[in-house]
């Protein structure tokens, strides 16, 4: 079985997701990554098994990754593609598929077995266990679900890679200035700190960010707070916003609805911090404390400072 | 201006899931549908609001048995002012894309605009898939959309924040939060709708890429362990020494 993986890169190495990526295609077979633009070294790609790579030109937007990819897999004999389930992973993996007469399977949260995938379907109420049903397959991966190998001493060869790619048609007219600083961006988080309509007040949230800057976590609320304006809307999780699979999800002054629960019933722990015991929150949380939020967090960031 | 707005039909948020002939389908017995929020409240609103500005058409499409008609007159009457139901069991993105794309193709639409995902799949493929087909550029999570001169200018979301973009000629959108708010239709607009048209046409056959082996519900959740709030340094410890989060 042979693989292409679409790397994706910052600061010259490949990005966590992508890294998880590459490391479930070598986990099936051999496994050629595919990157765009500069990279330092192998960009720690041999580590996670990945023996070649091909690089292709730098600045191509989502329609010319698609093309590369797609190049690399004819040029490879692949029968499967894989990537990270994020922003431009999403993008590329559906251009894939439709050039290769791949189906896609998007966005597993846990490693295959055999030939069958798994997903989450129903925002997150349900999993999906699912078969390709054609010659070749496009798989991607959701952000910190699958884990990665062991990392080995390897190091991967590069070699140049410049199909016929076309003309990029979309023109950036302001670039992307991060929203979260510099935290990780909320659908890639490891650890998420949200509050809620029980802050009362977007003047409360400096012990929110205390907490989160204290963990290093990225801050993220619920859907009416961020409809009022307290929070940005960058920060919304939840059915209608964004969807989150952090490790630890710290849930204050929540209630706990269930189109909430919907972008956030991934996360590995939930911890919910709320004055009502009668809070539906709590059915769906790992640890609870029922308490006031404004005496409860700043007694919490003092013990994970003590840590 | 005409914009094409590819709707489906997804079981409201508060839907209990169950499954049905050995874990392959979902059940649908009892389930109340509507029409998917993000293809709703911010796809064929923003269409509308272009429309009413600058004058042209909104067409909705579906691929979708009879069983998706009551949520197209739902769109209609939202203000769209065709519909067009592509008869077909919609079973992945794949078909879906290839049947959207094939009715699309040729019909000059100005662009063709689509939720960021549905809320039963998750996948978030139809757009980018349907881009592929059509040679057009593809603009995904998609903030808000306006016109200046010949060019639309977007602004979408991407792992290093919010970017503006512009594109000449048609293109494939899927918005997300912020492009529009939600509508409520109104009983002049439900009547409307009654004797708007409703066309449906033959799909092409586009096969799926795959197949559900079977569903499958998560294991419940052990229950809470409660800690007592003047106690917070315990749940530190659990955190680190039970739980292994930080």
């Amino acid at each position: 079985m042979k693989c292409i993986a679409f790397i994706q890169t910052k600061g010259g190495q490949a990005t966590k997701a992508s890294l998880e990526a590459a490391g479930l295609g070598a986990s099936m077979g051999e496994t050629v990554a595919v990157v765009s633009g500069d990279i330092e070294g192998d960009a720690g790609l041999g580590a996670v098994g990945v023996e070649r790579i091909l690089q292709g030109p730098g600045q191509l937007d989502d329609s010319q990754l698609a093309r590369l990819v797609s190049a690399a897999a004819d040029q490879e004999g692949a029968q499967v593609v894989v990537c990270a389930q994020d922003h431009l992973g999403k993008a590329v993996a559906g251009r894939v598929a439709v050039r290769l007469n791949a189906g896609l399977v998007a966005g597993i949260t846990s490693v295959p077995n055999g030939d069958v995938y798994t997903r989450n379907v129903f925002s997150g109420k349900a999993m999906a266990h699912v078969k390709g049903t054609t010659e070749k397959l496009v798989v991607t991966t959701t952000p910190n679900a699958i884990g990665m190998p062991e990392p080995t001493g390897a190091s991967a060869s590069v070699s140049p890679f410049a199909p016929e790619l076309g003309q990029g048609k979309v023109e950036v007219l302001e670039e992307a200035k991060p929203d979260t600083g510099n935290r990780a961006p909320l659908p890639e988080a490891e650890l998420v700190v949200s509050a809620g309509r029980g802050l009362k007040g977007p003047e409360n949230w400096g012990m929110i960010e205390d907490l989160a800057d204290t963990l290093g976590a990225t801050t993220a609320c619920s859907r009416p707070v961020s409809d009022i304006g307290w929070r940005p809307h960058h920060e919304h999780v939840g059915q209608t916003g964004i969807t989150i699979r952090p490790n630890l999800y710290i849930a204050i002054g929540i209630s706990g609805a269930i189109q909430h629960l919907a972008g956030v019933n991934s996360s590995k722990v939930i911890v919910v911090i709320n004055k009502d015991p009668e809070a539906p929150f709590f059915k769906a949380a790992d640890y609870g404390i029922v308490g006031d939020a404004f005496e409860v967090v700043p007694k919490l960031t003092e013990a994970f400072k003590a840590l | 201006m005409e914009f094409l707005v590819c709707i489906s039909k997804a079981p409201d948020t508060t839907t209990r899931i169950a499954f049905t002939e050995g874990d392959t389908r979902f059940n649908e017995e009892g389930v109340q549908f509507i029409v998917n929020p993000y293809d709703e409240w911010y796809a064929l609103v923003r269409a509308l609001e272009l429309v009413e500005s600058q004058g042209g058409k909104v067409v909705i499409a579906s691929v979708g048995g009879a069983d998706c008609d009551p949520i197209l007159r739902k769109a209609l009457a939202i203000g769209a002012h065709e519909a067009v139901r592509i008869d077909a069991h919609p079973e992945d993105a794949g078909q879906v894309a290839a049947e959207l794309a094939h009715y699309a193709k040729d019909k000059g639409f100005d662009a063709i605009l689509c939720g960021k995902e549905t809320i039963d799949h998750n996948s978030s493929a139809v757009p980018a898939m349907m881009a592929e087909h059509l040679d057009m550029p593809c603009i995904a999570l998609a903030t808000s959309l306006n016109y200046e001169g010949d060019q639309a200018v977007v602004t979408r979301e991407t792992a290093n924040g919010v970017e503006k973009v512009g594109v000449k000629g048609p293109f494939v959108l899927s918005a997300a939060k912020g492009m529009a708010e939600q509508r409520i239709p109104n009983m002049r607009g439900i009547m409307a709708a009654r004797s708007k048209p409703l066309q449906v046409v033959s799909a092409q056959g586009a096969s799926a890429g795959t197949a559900i082996d079977r569903f499958a519900l998560p294991e419940e959740k052990a229950g809470v362990k409660l800690i007592d709030a003047d106690n917070p340094s315990e749940l530190v410890q659990l955190l680190r020494e039970e739980a292994k989060v930080i």
